[in-house]
């Protein structure tokens, strides 16, 4: 019926077709599984059920809240409606400081404790991460 | 002051000198003379001098800490060292473009000088297209970005620069980057003059591949100068980070090294015009898409200089113009190509097919990566972002495929080849499987995935390297395609067998790790013309009670009063010592983080063979002339 030719295309074709819908599957499915989500602590007490994924934590660091001991830097997040204890072992931001915003990058304890595994680099005092900045209601 | 007005009017003459090129360069397009009309290139020089004047009368304001022009003010300091004063000329956003229209001039002037053998209305058409993008970009300084803004009354004392850049890698950098971005601008520039004269042919991809080489050299250097940067200057002890800015500047590499392979195969047999003509557009699109994605604030990013959505509107209708242009002229213009071209499976064509395969695929990834998450917060304000295991694990798997491949792929000859040499190709194979069982059964890493892995990349070592020694294949190729499998295996390595401690400690307390001892011996605060600094020493102990010092620091500048935290590094041949240190005001404890990470010079090392790969390459097109 058809040529050698037509067949071998529409062989490839189907190939090509083939992988590219895998290709679009596996994709799709490990950004599902990587992607990180941004939460301020009022969205966190809102929460209905506890996710164990990894999450990012933004807001303030509330005044008088930095407690450093040998192993760990403890300190709270606030967004002035609520905040969220921290913890984290590891090297600080430059300008990571009381009153200042930060983003911590971790996993919730509970509603009231959060693991950071890691703290984002800011890199100029009067910037705030608009995650942040919307976090805390413009203000 | 004065420097400041002879830079803008060089700018609005320059603007002008464009027009001015489009017109005698359209006139002499029809004209019956094969040479090209002497007078475009002296207005293509001319425009090239107005545009230095410009940029160097900003050096100069720069220098002289003019601070009645607004750009000196926001991003200079008197007490500046004189380097940082020069290099703080393009480390803002309209310095920068200011460089990046200086190289476009550059360029289009040495292609006219470069062409001469070309035809002469394809020489015109590229000039012209050029002139589209220089006087884009003209407009967009002018407009929306102007370094020579006034300043009244005039200030006493700039804000100074971002301290993070002040640094020699950050000083060489983005212009090196820029001439990679900007040397795309060419080769996008000429292949839409080449499809509207139907001039896509072996000469033309002969010609057009050293522009190729030479962005794809630049883009390369400059790729990794950044990666060296980020590495010692942030503190995170890494040299990738998949950070959007970083990705940004990836994906023009990834299309650029396709067209790179592409190119061959127009050279040699005059296949795959259309392909070659959609990654040249691509190329360009995605430099231009970083410039505008970094430039916009859209990324949330270390290079996210003040946000300001003029700018972002006026890229991105520039950028929509300038890719429905390109379009609509392949649509018109491009001629299929019915010639009967037979493709075997077993040809250095399909193997560049395959690697053109691979590196849109790898593109891709990168470019759902770096998207999706600015696209899922138009559409729904959702904050997210993706993280290095997207791609590594997207990745990884191909990238197995993919070395394979390269070992014994660009062996294969045009037209219809056969695999020769079996027998030491699986020879090879097999020394790299037990090569790699014997490193990998001795870490505590998942041993299956490691050990495909490592292997994969051990045996294009050993094919790259006996390639080397046999001198049958093309040398320049050969050398960068070992320079790749050494990158991947030091990466492998570097990750497997990094170490990390971190840990708070106080000022003459000693920690014991789990491979020795860190000591803090004492601190010393130091007074430099901008900045403070506190030095601390370190005395590190490892299992063997080797002691080696380490000296990180703190620095406070005065202007903008910033805290960066200087990494100090060990370098050796087989590994990195990395320790920095970060101190929370008013704690007696200070955070460390030290690191044992192998290989690192190695991956720098095997960058600079790829790109030395492509500098032989360009050199033997001239030889062979």
């Amino acid at each position: 019926m058809y040529g050698k030719k037509v067949k071998l295309r529409f062989i490839f074709l189907t190939l090509v077709l083939i992988s590219l819908i895998l290709t679009v599957f596996l994709v799709l499915q490990s950004l599902k599984e990587n992607v990180v989500y941004f939460q301020s602590p009022s969205e966190i007490k809102s929460l209905i059920e506890l996710d164990k994924k990894r999450i990012r934590i933004g807001g303030m660091v509330k005044e008088r809240s930095v407690f450093i001991n040998s192993d760990e830097i403890n300190f709270i997040i606030t967004d002035f409606k609520n905040e969220i204890n921290v913890s984290y072992s590891g090297v600080v931001p430059n300008l990571f400081a009381e009153g200042k915003g930060v983003v911590a990058e971790g996993f919730l304890k509970d509603k009231n404790y959060f693991s950071a595994t890691k703290i984002l680099a800011k890199h100029d005092e009067n910037y705030m991460p608009p995650e942040v900045k919307e976090a805390l209601g413009d203000k | 002051m004065l420097a400041n007005q002879i830079g803008y009017y060089s700018l609005l003459l320059g603007l002008l000198s464009s027009f001015l090129l489009c017109i005698v360069s359209a006139k002499d397009f029809n004209s019956s003379n094969n040479k090209i009309n002497q007078n475009i290139l002296s207005l293509s020089f001319l425009q090239l001098m107005l545009v230095v004047v410009s940029f160097l009368s900003l050096i100069i304001s720069f220098v002289n800490s003019d601070f009645s022009n607004e750009t000196v003010f926001n991003n200079s300091h008197t007490t500046k060292p004189l380097f940082y004063k020069i290099s703080g000329t393009w480390g803002n956003h309209e310095g920068s473009l200011l460089l990046w229209l200086m190289v476009l001039t550059l360029f289009i002037f040495l292609f006219l000088i470069k062409s001469r053998e070309q035809p002469k209305k394809y020489r015109i058409l590229t000039l012209l297209f050029q002139q589209i993008i220089i006087i884009g970009f003209f407009l967009f300084v002018l407009m929306t970005s102007n370094p020579f803004n006034y300043l009244f009354p005039v200030p006493n004392e700039g804000l100074g620069l971002n301290p993070i850049l002040q640094d020699p890698a950050l000083a060489i950098h983005p212009p090196i980057l820029y001439l990679g971005y900007v040397g795309t601008s060419v080769i996008f520039s000429s292949a839409l003059a080449a499809v509207v004269l139907n001039y896509i042919s072996k000469d033309w991809g002969q010609h057009i591949k050293k522009w190729v080489l030479v962005s794809w050299i630049f883009l390369t250097v400059g790729i990794m100068l950044g990666s060296i940067w980020a590495y010692y200057e942030l503190g995170w002890g890494g040299f990738w980070f998949w950070d959007p800015v970083e990705n940004i500047s990836l994906m023009p590499w990834l299309s650029l090294t396709a067209l790179l392979h592409c190119i061959t195969v127009l050279e040699k047999r005059n296949m795959f015009t259309s392909w070659v003509v959609i990654l040249s557009i691509s190329t360009f699109t995605l430099s231009m898409c970083g410039t505008f994605l970094v430039r916009s604030g859209i990324l949330n990013s270390i290079h996210t200089f003040a946000n300001d959505p003029a700018r972002g509107v006026f890229i991105l209708i520039f950028l929509f113009v300038l890719i429905s242009l390109s379009l609509i002229i392949f649509f018109i213009f491009q001629k299929k190509n019915y010639k009967d071209l037979q493709l075997f499976w077993l040809s250095r064509e399909t193997s560049v097919l395959i690697n053109n395969w691979f590196m849109m695929y790898f593109l891709s990834v990168v470019l759902i990566g770096t998207v999706y998450p600015i696209f899922l917060d138009v559409i729904s304000s959702e904050k997210i972002s993706v993280g290095p295991p997207f791609y590594q694990k997207l990745i990884t798997p191909f990238l197995i495929v993919f070395l394979l491949l390269m070992s014994f792929v660009p062996r294969l000859k045009w037209i219809k080849s056969k695999i020769d040499n079996k027998n030491s190709l699986i020879i090879i194979f097999i020394i790299s499987v037990m090569l790699s069982l014997l490193i990998i059964k001795n870490l505590k890493v998942d041993l299956l995935f490691n050990t495909i892995l490592v292997s994969a990349a051990f045996f294009l070592f050993f094919t790259t390297l006996k390639e080397l020694f046999d001198k049958k294949l093309n040398i320049a190729q050969t050398l960068s395609h070992f320079g790749f499998s050494l990158l991947v295996l030091s990466i492998l390595f570097n990750s497997i067998l990094s170490s990390e401690t971190i840990t708070n400690i106080k000022i003459g307390e000693r920690y014991n790790y789990s491979n020795g001892e860190i000591f803090l011996k004492r601190i010393e605060k130091k007074k430099e013309s901008n900045f403070e600094s506190i030095i601390a020493y370190f005395e590190i102990k490892d299992r063997n009670s080797k002691t080696i010092e380490l000296k990180p620091e703190i620095r406070i500048y005065n202007q903008p009063k910033t805290i960066t935290s200087e990494a100090d590094i060990k370098t050796s041949i087989l590994n990195d010592k990395f320790l920095v240190m970060s101190h929370v005001k008013g704690n007696e404890y200070f955070n460390i983080r030290y690191q044992v990470k192998p290989f690192m010079i190695w991956i720098w090392t095997s960058v600079l063979l790829i790109s030395f790969g492509g500098l032989m390459s360009l050199f033997k097109k001239k030889n062979e002339k």
